[in-house]
């Protein structure tokens, strides 16, 4: 797996990059073999998939070309929870070097397993992941995605120490102890949540250290949506280029898509992930360009294999070739998931929504948080601003202005009315993984 | 001539009040006056310190949200009538008055005004230009300790 590592700051590409420039017939070839492969690997293996494609008179030999995964049934999150813990694996525990777990919101957790193949794999896609940050060997890392059962630390860690770079396993949190390393190591890359990456530009203010004037270049930021506003925003104060990278624990974790110098839509490793786009009321495949809902399908796992798994997240396939020449496809910036949405009266309201509302009054990203109640039957939304020093005033006319730009911008993206609170600047919790937006305190 | 006020945005609830106030206690550093301004909703503390540049380091390391505005400071006769013929004076000049507070020395017969003019600048000069007592910081600090 560790090719001679000859990527360097001049900007040679790691080895482990050479599928992202497959050509099309070469990539397709390769993903229908492995297809092929896995759906017997599931067949044989997991229960459940079993059973479903023989419901459906399927069989492994029914995939003739890459078109037919269109047969194949969905699987969801639900079927890893109602399988918990190890229903869906599809290697015996002795072939399983690693268990990661991802905290549902509900209960229990879902638990994903990596053989040592598969730990291999995901340490290439997240090297090639980093490549694309325009990462090389002779860059430091600050990695403070968290480490432990959720994916994000290990797997940045892996696929850092495989591109060659110099990996700080900081973890999450400390926002301090961050900074002051940020300084004395001279780390060129930080990888974490966008919302702690904006925590820790706040912190770095107070502390008086001007992150501009640190080594610090790139940010690789995941694990949830964040929008070009926020982008422009964290380039700015931090004097770094951002990127956006995608994964889910249940796919293999971070490295399952990333963002490349041009900043136009994520690369999919799709040798290893294949996507697709639903409609997600009907479950129709939709065509390359259209909206709908990402599917993903593992073409090389093998603990736990997920056939046409439904991530949840909105976004389109993009078919036009990308300027660093990739040749793998890529899907756009994820602004929402499906599940992110909120039903307020009969209204569907996105987080990002308020977000953009936000962003065009203030200029820049306040904290902020979505509070949802029930008043005798009623939905209420209440958005907590936190006042920032742009906007605040010692004129209590000024700031009841502001109140009303804002409340009047979210009203007119979202077409409801909301309640607007400025809070205390601080006083909305700061998550040290993923942001908490929305809380929903609508009982039953 | 003009005095640096300091704001600090509180939100309407228990403590909020205190905790900025006790950040500057245990700094040493004196408030000589104060006002608070209250909506429904929030508040807005308004601070005239003998140090105000350690006062707004101070804040803005603990986490607030510090505005910095030009007040004027005028001394005016602490008896009925001497608010009155001040306010009659500059409304006479046109001068804007966003808001004002006020307190009275406890020695000399003189209370202060402390004034936030919609355009400092030019309403400095009016009142400098009509003989009133402006007090700058040096000389508000020396009157009230």
């Amino acid at each position: 797996m560790l090719k001679e590592l000859w990527n360097d700051a001049e900007g040679g590409f790691h080895p482990a990059s050479a599928p992202d420039f497959l050509p099309e017939s070469a990539l397709r070839e390769v993903q229908l073999r492995r297809l092929r492969a896995v759906v017997s690997r599931a067949y044989e293996n997991v229960e459940l998939f079993r059973s479903r494609l023989n419901d459906r008179r399927l069989t492994p030999a029914s995939i003739r070309s890459l078109e037919d995964i269109r047969e194949l049934p969905f699987t969801i999150k639900a079927d890893l929870r109602d399988t918990y813990p190890f229903g869906l694996f599809a290697s015996p525990m002795t072939d399983v070097v690693r268990l990661h777990a991802s905290s549902g919101t509900t209960g229990k957790p879902i638990v994903v397993a990596y053989t040592r193949e598969d730990v291999e794999v995901w340490s290439e896609v997240m090297a090639r992941t980093l490549a694309c940050c325009s990462l090389h060997r002779g860059d430091i890392v600050q990695n403070a995605y968290g480490y432990g059962l959720f994916t994000g630390g290990l797997g940045a860690h892996y696929g850092a120490e495989a591109l060659g770079a110099t990996v700080i396993p900081i973890s999450g949190g400390n926002t301090d102890r961050q900074i002051m390393l940020l300084r004395d190591f001279g780390a060129t890359a930080l990888c974490c949540t966008p919302s702690y990456f904006t925590h820790l530009v706040e912190r770095a203010g107070e502390l008086d250290v001007d992150l501009r004037e640190l080594p610090l270049r790139v940010g690789v930021f995941g694990a949830e949506p964040w929008s070009d506003g926020m982008r422009e925003h964290i380039e700015a104060q931090a004097g770094i280029k951002a990127f956006d990278i995608y994964g889910l624990s249940e796919i293999i974790g971070p490295g399952v898509a990333s963002e490349c110098s041009q900043h136009e839509g994520l690369h999919v490793f799709e040798d290893h992930f294949y996507p697709e786009i639903i409609d997600p009321e009907t479950g129709e495949a939709l065509p390359d360009g259209a909206e709908g809902e990402l599917v993903l399908t593992t073409l090389s796992k093998r603990a736990m294999p997920m056939i046409r798994y439904r991530t949840r997240d909105i976004t389109s396939i993009i078919t036009e070739p990308c300027g660093c020449g990739r040749t793998v496809r890529r899907i756009r910036r994820i602004g929402r998931r499906s599940d992110d949405m909120i039903i307020i009266r009969g209204v569907n309201v996105y987080p990002s929504q308020v977000e953009a509302a936000l962003l065009t009054v203030e200029g820049t990203l306040p904290h902020y948080q979505i509070i949802l109640t029930r008043d005798q039957g009623l939905d209420q939304m209440t958005v907590e601003v936190e006042v920032t020093a742009e906007v605040f005033s010692d004129k209590v006319r000024a700031l009841e202005e502001v109140r009303a730009r804002i409340a009047q911008a979210i009203e007119h993206i979202l077409g409801i009315r909301v309640a607007l609170r400025l809070v205390a600047p601080r006083s909305i919790e700061r998550s040290q993984g993923k942001a908490k937006r929305v809380i929903d305190r609508r009982a039953g | 001539m003009k005095l640096k006020q300091l704001s600090v945005f509180l939100e309407n609830r228990p403590g909020q009040l205190a905790a900025p106030v006790q950040a500057l206690a245990q700094e040493g550093v004196n408030i000589l006056t104060l006002s608070l301004a209250d909506t429904t909703e929030f508040g807005i503390l308004r601070l005239i310190v003998d140090d105000w540049e350690r006062a707004k380091d101070v804040l803005e390391q603990a986490g607030w949200v510090v505005n910095l505005s030009d007040v004027v400071a005028i001394g005016v006769a602490d008896r009925p009538g001497g608010l009155s013929e001040v306010l009659t004076l500059l409304a006479g000049e046109g001068v804007n008055i966003e808001y004002l507070y006020a307190f009275a020395l406890r020695r000399d017969d003189k209370a202060i005004l402390i004034i936030r003019f919609e355009d400092p600048e030019s309403a400095l000069q009016v009142v400098l230009d009509k003989g009133l007592h402006v007090v700058d910081g040096d000389q508000l600090v020396a009157l009230v300790s």
